[in-house]
């Protein structure tokens, strides 16, 4: 049988399994986060765009969790993580920021603004295992 | 050929990449992603990072041929290739996108020139060994479904 490396099934299964939003506009690091929580078993929808995002989370109401990038075009992780809390209907839902850059300012904003965690790119497996306690 | 001279010639391959310094430990994560269920999953990120990167390629040539260079634009395109070569393991061009920003930072237009070529330089280096790696992971994908059938 398969088993994927990294992956300890945190993402749960069949109804109870976690659904993650995750929000990148670059195609190679979409490919990558997608893979990385599915072989944790998470079920994971992608889009382009902090816009898209928000679009989808009107029509999918079952979203459990959210990982964006920080730097995107248009709308920020930032500024999603803004819309997201300001949201009666979407605050509850965990927010996690990943970013290629270490800057502390922009770490401890995002904090503060009530985002769950901020991973550092590239992701790794290990990071998302660290996801899993938190958002359970 | 039998598989394990492909396997063979590919992890050849593959560790003189290391050795060159075109790739970097993250390229191992990557593979270590790729499982019997995945198989595809190494050859799906490579092919999007060379055709993100070839756009970002041709926009940055652009950008730099106007009279007046937009900076902030060519910058956020640097961004985003740093930001893809890192996530693949692509070491010699992320590397190469560390000092293009810089010349950005500089608003240097000479700088820049010079880095857009050594980045083209080093992607299509790092692409000719990707399509051979990926034509071996092919070859060896065919005779796996073989055998099982």
């Amino acid at each position: 049988m398969s088993s994927s490396r990294g992956g300890n099934g945190c993402g749960g299964e069949g109804e109870r399994q976690i659904h993650v939003l995750a929000v990148d506009d670059s195609s190679v690091d979409r490919a990558m986060i997608a893979r990385i929580l599915r072989s944790s078993k998470y079920r994971v929808t992608t889009v382009d765009s902090g816009k898209k995002a928000l679009e989808l989370l009107v029509l999918e109401p079952d979203v459990n969790m959210i990982i964006t990038d920080y730097w995107m075009p248009e709308m920020t992780g930032y500024e999603l993580l803004k819309r997201v809390k300001e949201s009666s209907e979407l605050r509850e839902i965990p927010v996690v920021i990943m970013s290629s850059e270490n800057v502390p300012n922009r770490i401890n904003r995002c904090l503060e603004e009530g985002a769950e965690d901020f991973l550092l790119k590239p992701v790794r497996p290990s990071d998302v295992s660290r996801l899993c306690s938190r958002i359970r | 050929m039998s598989l394990m001279v492909l396997r063979e010639q590919l992890n050849v391959l593959v560790n003189s990449m290391f050795l060159e310094g075109l790739l970097d430990a993250q390229f191992r994560q990557l593979q270590m992603l790729q499982d019997a269920s995945n198989p595809g999953f190494v050859a799906e990120v490579i092919t999007l990072f060379c055709e993100d990167s070839e756009r970002m390629l041709t926009e940055l040539t652009k950008l730099l041929d106007q009279a007046v260079v937009d900076y902030q634009k060519v910058d956020a395109y640097v961004h985003q290739l740093k930001g893809s070569s890192s996530s693949v393991g692509a070491q010699s061009v992320k590397l190469s996108c560390i000092q293009f920003k810089q010349f950005c930072e500089e608003n240097n237009k000479e700088g820049c020139l010079s880095e857009l070529n050594m980045v083209k330089h080093q992607y299509y280096s790092l692409r000719s060994k990707f399509e051979t790696m990926l034509q071996l992971e092919q070859r060896i994908q065919a005779y796996d479904s073989e055998q099982q059938n």
